[in-house]
């Protein structure tokens, strides 16, 4: 369960504080998958970094029962310069997992060979993200952040994705954060409008739909 | 996990998180070809070696002998030099491990500090073991005092450079101030010159330099009575304490400004 109560962020600007998200308050349950629709700008990924715990909220408190993932895929959190064994091996000591197991998985689901013990700044982008959501995927979590559904590599590749985490994992608390409606309604079970640093909550995944086409 | 976790659990976790973090810096900064790791303190190694020369040429003569003053006082330049320029670049150059839960501002300072300060002493404590058996330097009359002086310095170095990493969230300004006034603290930390060869009105001035009270303490442990050394190892400590306490609360805030990277 993940409960954000209160939470505002501001960012030091030239002209001042901006605000980014005002007063949000959002309850997540327990295997919920919650879609967050809005448009470019509308605080998603401000909001997906307070929930990770990257960055803490100016006022207003993040509540989390049970592990979160970092943002689903994100290629960012490894290091260029070392290769992709280095980085599955800082993961599972970070998260303390056993190494032989999660290279197992790695080594089958991301087909990389011996591109593994090659340097990731000499991975195409299809290969970055064919380990990037491997390593994701080495790793049990009780709530998957997601920041936008990357659409790279192959339709293999995204079939095998689609497998792994909608479900294997169909049970976890799914938080999906896009701006592209269609992607929320086709893997959530709710969903909120975020609008202006706002959170606007919605009775079903059609109404929180409507309301932001008619918005944009 | 349910409810707030034990502390043994706690500093299990701490421990995995720094030796995770500090295996990545150092596989990162030295790479997995060549000699790799042991650069860290190959490194330090080379440019003492270097000074210990240039000191020894240049210096013509000097009142103790130059090998052990030059690995004495350069070890500790680049104790405290390499630890401050790995700190102010901790957090920008990290952030995005940040999104790993276990993973605090406070853990990427402590991981950077901790290699620094293995790749210093390795290279120090090495160094004067080859230069004795070279007989360029003559055995230590008291080991403790070195032992003591060193670990002081290098526990005040941890409290600096957190300073100035926590800091340099704080704005630019400060990682760019850092490096003239690196630069203006090499000749006054007490690693090129004895406190007894100074006048003794720059003798009292130079006593406020926490950094002078460690070089002291080790060249009184390297020579003994030999030379007169000037330290207070309190005064030392007080200021170890000092800046640990403002590193620390620097470090808090800290981890409200990522954001402004």
């Amino acid at each position: 369960m993940i409960e954000i109560q209160d939470v505002s962020k501001s960012y030091r600007t030239r002209r001042g504080p901006r605000f980014v998200l005002n007063r949000v308050n959002l309850r997540v349950a327990r295997g919920q998958h919650l879609g967050v629709v809005g448009r470019n700008g509308a605080g998603k990924s401000t909001l997906v970094r307070l929930i990770s715990g990257a960055e803490q909220p100016t006022s207003g408190r993040v509540v989390r029962r049970g592990s979160v993932s970092w943002p689903l895929a994100f290629g960012g959190a490894f290091h260029r310069h070392l290769t992709g064994l280095d980085n599955l091996r800082f993961i599972c000591r970070i998260y303390g997992v056993s190494y032989a197991n999660a290279l197992a998985f790695v080594e089958d689901f991301t087909e990389l060979g011996s591109y593994l013990r090659e340097p990731v700044m000499h991975y195409s982008s299809g290969m970055s993200a064919r380990l990037a959501f491997a390593l994701s995927m080495a790793i049990e979590f009780d709530c998957f952040l997601i920041d936008e559904i990357v659409a790279v590599g192959d339709s293999r590749f995204h079939e095998k994705c689609r497998i792994e985490l909608f479900e294997k994992r169909k049970d976890r608390t799914l938080i999906l954060v896009s701006h592209d409606p269609n992607v929320i309604k086709s893997h959530c079970d709710s969903a909120v409008v975020l609008e202006e640093g706002r959170v606007i909550p919605f009775d079903s995944v059609d109404d929180a739909y409507a309301h932001y086409l008619v918005q944009a | 996990m349910q409810g707030e976790p034990s502390f043994p659990d706690s500093l299990r976790v701490q421990l995995r998180v720094l030796g995770a973090l500090s295996m990545r810096e150092i596989v990162t900064r030295f790479g997995r070809d060549q000699i790799g790791f042991w650069w860290l303190f190959v490194e330090p190694m080379i440019l003492t070696v270097g000074v210990t020369v240039l000191w020894s040429v240049f210096h013509g003569r000097t009142p103790v002998p130059i090998a052990a003053f030059a690995v004495s006082g350069y070890s500790m330049v680049l104790l405290w030099r390499s630890t401050v320029n790995s700190c102010i670049w901790a957090v920008a150059s990290n952030t995005a491990l940040l999104h790993h839960r276990n993973v605090k501002v406070l853990d990427l300072f402590i991981s950077r500090i901790l290699v620094e300060v293995a790749g210093s002493t390795i290279s120090f404590f090495l160094l004067s073991v080859v230069y004795v058996f070279l007989g360029l330097m003559a055995p230590p009359v008291d080991l403790m005092n070195i032992l003591v002086g060193w670990l002081a310095l290098a526990w005040f170095t941890a409290g600096w450079a957190l300073c100035w990493g926590a800091a340099s969230t704080y704005g630019e300004l400060v990682r760019i101030a850092w490096i003239p006034l690196g630069y203006f603290f090499f000749p006054i930390c007490g690693a090129a010159f004895m406190v007894d060869w100074l006048p003794s009105k720059l003798q009292a001035l130079a006593l406020w330099i926490p950094t002078v009270h460690g070089v002291e303490m080790m060249r009184a442990g390297i020579w003994g009575s030999g030379v007169r050394a000037h330290y207070d190892i309190w005064f030392l400590l007080a200021s170890c304490v000092i800046v640990t306490l403002l590193g620390l609360v620097l470090a808090r805030g800290a981890a409200y400004r990522v954001d402004s990277l």
